[in-house]
């Protein structure tokens, strides 16, 4: 399933690095911030697709403790 | 200047912490009373940068902007440079709202260039006009579209004509007329009359937001240089990160240790080369060369739908750039693809004129294809007084009485049928015969057109350095040849089925060495428009196999719009090279200049913010395209 996030970011570069760890996170097939349009596009597994939001909110958040993801 | 509420805060933080900074100054306090008193702008200006370096630490982000200006600016603070680090703060976070001033602007000035969807349609109900969202509005229900308005949903003209603005959609400044029973398409302006159109498409699936979320996407498709410069950043900051440690340990630990000194550490402290390191920390962070490329390409995709062109990607963009081979199929691409009068012979003792006026008139009542050209090539009006006993002849053509004078006009078994002896003709196309009273007449040609400007398109290709045009078509080999020959083409392919033109791009492409751009018009080329390194569909209006198979799409017919695509491609491609050039040149010299002791910090910062500030004033110029320029 893939679907897209309005994702507010501060920095470019942390939203690369963000990018970067989403993609590393279990039963996502791919992610893409784009920094530009301020937006998350998550392609991940439809059976937790819920568990992974929740684990890619924390990641995010992890990196950039300003950003801000609208469900 | 509008700020956000975000930017006023800083803003004010920035003019208070400033003021601070020159009341300290002016103030005659030396030692640590003065280290006290900086210590108000100081915390003024970067309580967030050090509350998020915290939490960086805290979350193992240590290579984090944040963590890095915390860093240098606590050291210099620790060494005695108290205006240094409060000053330094200032400078960083005074660059920071400026880029954030300057990426928000771009924002929305691209975002106004997609603003093209209307949020409300005027829905006709039993209690007369409604002005509702356009998700509201059910397929098959009927619109009211006012002079001014832009087409909020698809649809076929039901009652009114009027001319549409097509500019936000197609780029294209020449009005387009529209009468019943035309299709309209979303995103239009409505200029001179009112329009009553029955919705044929919900509002997800119309043209405009079809081409909205196109474009807004487009930035998901990560150029190469893109994911170069995120893959640079990666690295680039660590090992700067590291440089700056060893530059502050090596030479301490070499000060402590030998007797007598080498050049480069002769009067000096390790005070000295921790200010160093500190300054190094500083020129790590990467967020200029992060910025400026994501940016450039943005810049460039919004530009492009300016005109009339959609790319779905910033690979496309840098791949279009480096374009040297531009394939085109033929009919709808390069031509037209509907018949036209392109020569009359007549016998002699009859004008040309002639000819084609009594063909036209003997073929007045027919719908075929090439009754239409004749009709539409036929200058003196249709007088239908003129005409009697029109009688078709299927599969040979047309008899009938033209000013009394009896007509004939078909293809070459009508002659034989007629047994009058016919010419052939040596121009390609399909040939029309006419007989006047049972002598022969003469013949038309009516052959597929090419476009106004293709020629053009392929001279400006040609200038720009594109090496090879090819053609592909299913045609015959004489109308490629005489095609490819009256527009300049390198080469042509003709007698192809569709699976032969997928072959033959393949094989196009083992022998190039730069990239392959494929121009169709979308309708069962899909397969080559894939297979090419660059797939461009025309008259992308309204046609959704095109904007599905392609990586590009125009959104009218104009052949110089492939040229005008590869100028913007080649544009951003340059910007964001000079861009990834002047970041990486400034900061290499810098980081020169504070491993030798001559970079005072605020330079270091300025390397940072104030190269990424440039960066994204030179990116937004991908934006202004060549139609600004008339």
């Amino acid at each position: 399933m893939k679907k897209h996030y309005k994702f507010e970011i501060d920095c470019a570069n942390c939203a690369a690095k963000v990018e970067d760890a989403i993609k590393k996170i279990d039963g996502v097939n791919n992610a893409t911030v784009s920094f530009m349009t301020q937006k998350l596009t998550l392609d991940a597994d439809d059976a937790c697709f819920d568990e992974i939001l929740q684990k890619v909110v924390a990641t995010a958040k992890k990196i950039e403790p300003d950003c801000e993801l609208h469900l | 200047m509008t700020l956000s509420k975000k930017q006023r805060k800083m803003r004010n933080r920035i003019l208070i912490a400033a003021a601070l900074l020159v009341l300290v100054k002016l103030l005659p306090l030396t030692g640590w009373v003065r280290g006290l008193c900086c210590l108000a702008p100081y915390f003024i200006i970067g309580y967030d940068v050090l509350r998020k370096a915290a939490l960086g630490i805290v979350n193992g982000q240590v290579f984090d902007e944040n963590f890095l200006m915390a860093l240098a600016t606590v050291g210099a603070y620790a060494t005695g440079e108290f205006d240094e680090a409060v000053f330094v703060m200032l400078f960083y976070q005074t660059g920071e709202l400026f880029q954030d001033y300057a990426v928000g602007k771009s924002r929305t000035s691209i975002a106004a260039l997609m603003d093209i969807r209307p949020d409300t349609a005027n829905l006709e109900t039993e209690n007369g006009l409604e002005t509702v969202d356009p998700e509201d509005v059910a397929v098959g229900s009927v619109i009211v579209v006012k002079p001014g308005e832009r087409v909020p949903l698809d649809g076929t003209v039901l009652e009114g004509s009027s001319t549409l603005d097509t500019a936000a959609l197609t780029g294209e400044s020449l009005p387009r007329s529209i009468r019943v029973g035309d299709d309209i398409i979303s995103g239009c302006v409505n200029l001179t009359g009112l329009l009553r159109v029955t919705v044929t498409k919900p509002c997800e699936e119309s043209t405009v937001s079809k081409i909205l979320e196109l474009v807004e996407n487009s930035s998901e498709k990560k150029a190469v240089s893109e994911q170069f410069i995120t893959r640079f950043a990666k690295y680039y900051t660590p090992c700067v990160v590291y440089a700056a440690l060893a530059l502050f340990l090596i030479p301490t630990v070499l000060l402590a240790v030998l007797p007598t000194l080498p050049g480069f550490l002769a009067g000096t402290v390790w005070t000295d080369w921790l200010h160093r390191a500190l300054t190094f920390l500083v020129i790590s962070c990467p967020c200029a060369l992060v910025i400026s490329v994501p940016l450039s390409f943005f810049g460039g995709i919004g530009g492009a739908s300016k005109c009339g062109i959609l790319v779905k990607g910033g690979n496309y963009l840098e791949a279009l750039a480096k374009a040297d081979t531009v394939v085109f199929d033929k009919t709808g691409t390069l031509t037209k693809g509907t018949f036209a009068v392109s020569a009359v012979h007549p016998e002699a003792g009859f004008e040309a004129d002639q000819v084609l006026e009594y063909a036209a008139l003997a073929e007045q009542y027919s719908t075929h294809p090439i009754a239409v050209s004749l009709r539409e090539a036929c200058k003196s009006g249709m007088d239908r007084s003129r005409v009697a006993n029109v009688e078709e002849i299927a599969g040979h053509g047309i008899m009938a009485e033209v000013d009394g004078k009896r007509v004939g006009v078909g293809n070459s078994r009508l002659m034989e049928r007629q047994s009058v002896n016919w010419l052939p003709c040596e121009l390609p196309g399909t040939i029309v015969h006419v007989t006047i009273d049972g002598f022969y007449a003469g013949h038309i040609v009516i052959a597929d057109q090419p476009k106004p400007d293709a020629k053009e398109a392929i001279v400006q290709l040609k200038a720009m350095g594109v090496k090879k045009t090819v053609m592909l078509t299913g045609d015959t080999k004489e109308v490629a040849h005489t095609v490819a020959d009256a527009l300049g083409l390198d080469e042509y392919h003709a007698e192809l089925l569709p699976a032969d033109k997928v072959t033959r791009v393949e094989e196009l492409l083992k022998q190039e060495t730069g990239k392959l751009a494929f121009v169709g018009d979308g309708i069962n080329d899909a397969p080559v428009l894939t297979r090419a390194d660059i797939g461009i569909a025309m008259g992308g209006l309204g046609s959704d196999a095109a904007i599905e198979a392609a990586d590009i799409v125009l959104m009218d017919d104009q052949p110089t719009k492939i040229a005008a695509a590869i100028r913007i491609a080649r544009k951003t491609v340059r910007i964001v090279r000079e861009n990834i050039v002047f970041a990486l040149m400034v900061k290499a010299i810098v980081l020169v200049m504070g491993a030798l002791g001559k970079a005072p910090m605020w330079l270091a910062v300025f390397a940072d913010v104030g190269v990424a500030f440039l960066a994204i004033l030179n990116a937004m110029r991908c934006l202004y395209t060549e139609k600004d320029k008339k």
